[in-house]
């Protein structure tokens, strides 16, 4: 096999891993262009609808995760080159796992500390209630 | 090798380019830990090692980050994000950090072809992005504690300086590592270890890059609207 030096680094690879050898400096760049054209433009999108009345108010913070997600995706496949393709599974999978732990920590505080607000006294009648004995003595 | 084997040989290699079944008898994948692959290269190791490190790092964030989503409206009577956030200073650092993402991809690019004097340049320029990214952030702050809004205000405020402050020190340890790398490649040159201190560098950059789109969407955009 005359290509055999190529193979063994297609084979496994670590994230962000870019070689000479089968990636020409054009395609390359290329790569990171068309990342940053994209970053950019989601980037871009986030600080409009923020700032005009382009999306219903309430919608917006729904919009911007979504955004977020989007940039953070293609900032993963662009920028640290993780793909879905065989020889970066273990890379893919240890991702997995970081985010099923980032979920379950920032959306289980949201869930937890929404509920706990929603069944607090309200703050006005918490603190008549603590003046209460004072009145009395 | 007869014509017929050769044209199976090469469907074969389309459906399974890895090899990582179906392999006919007697041929061995180079994939690791299928056949004769052997251990996987140092580099794999590394870079995978690294990606963990930086993976635990991100759930750290989120913690800070779960904080502060929980405290984003305990202002306690003091100033909110939209009194204090600046859009066009905070848009700035932005493209300041995403700009420094690319030129550190172009400086793996360079790396590639083994170019020294491209590999500077970009992570020359990757530095002082980020150095105007960090500048840019510090005038903020020391702009919020003049007026009143430093992290001893509210536990909105110190929930916000805990998860910006965080995503500093670590472009601040980043740009001590830069200069490292760039004094590193230009008197040892382009050795095996260099150019995985280089890879885990990049990976490390792209990360805090991640980080501030949460970031930024999180604590400023949403915060905005609070």
């Amino acid at each position: 096999m005359s290509n055999g030096t190529n193979e063994h680094n297609l084979d496994d690879v670590a994230p962000g891993f870019m070689d000479a050898a089968d990636h020409s400096v054009r395609r390359g760049i290329q790569g990171y262009l068309i990342g940053l054209g994209l970053s950019a433009a989601l980037t871009a999108i986030s600080f409009y609808v923020v700032y005009t009345k382009l999306i219903w108010g309430p919608a917006i913070p729904t919009a911007l995760v979504v955004l977020a997600v989007a940039q953070i995706g293609v900032h993963l496949v662009f920028f640290l080159h993780l793909t879905t393709a065989p020889d970066n599974t273990n890379n893919v999978l240890a991702l997995a796992f970081g985010v099923l732990i980032v979920a379950l920590i920032i959306g289980g505080s949201l869930w937890i500390m929404g509920r706990l607000n929603e069944r607090m006294m309200p703050m006005n009648q918490a603190t008549q209630m603590n003046r209460m004995p004072q009145m009395q003595r | 090798m007869s014509a017929v084997d050769t044209v199976s040989f090469r469907r074969t290699r389309d459906l399974d380019p890895y090899k990582l079944g179906h392999r006919e008898a007697g041929e061995h994948g180079l994939a690791t830990g299928h056949g004769e692959g052997g251990p996987a290269s140092k580099r794999v190791i590394v870079g995978y090692g690294f990606w963990i490190f930086l993976l635990s790092d991100v759930v750290l964030f989120s913690c800070l980050f779960a904080a502060h989503a929980v405290l984003q409206t305990a202002t306690a009577g003091g100033p909110s994000g939209r009194e204090l956030f600046n859009p066009w200073s905070i848009a700035i650092e932005t493209a300041c950090l995403l700009a420094s993402s690319f030129t550190c991809g172009l400086s793996a690019v360079a790396t590639g072809v083994r170019s020294q004097i491209w590999t500077q340049l970009t992570l020359a320029i990757t530095g002082l992005l980020g150095l105007a990214f960090l500048l840019l952030e510090a005038h903020d702050f020391a702009g919020m504690v003049a007026a009143g809004a430093g992290p001893t205000r509210s536990a909105f405020l110190s929930s916000l300086f805990a998860v910006v402050g965080c995503h500093g020190c670590h472009v601040t340890a980043g740009l001590l590592w830069l200069g490292t790398m760039m004094a590193q490649v230009f008197f040892k040159g382009f050795r095996p270890n260099i150019l995985r201190r280089l890879l885990c560098f990049n990976l490390f950059w792209h990360v805090l890059d991640i980080i501030w789109v949460a970031l930024f969407t999180i604590v400023y955009l949403i915060g905005e609207g609070r």
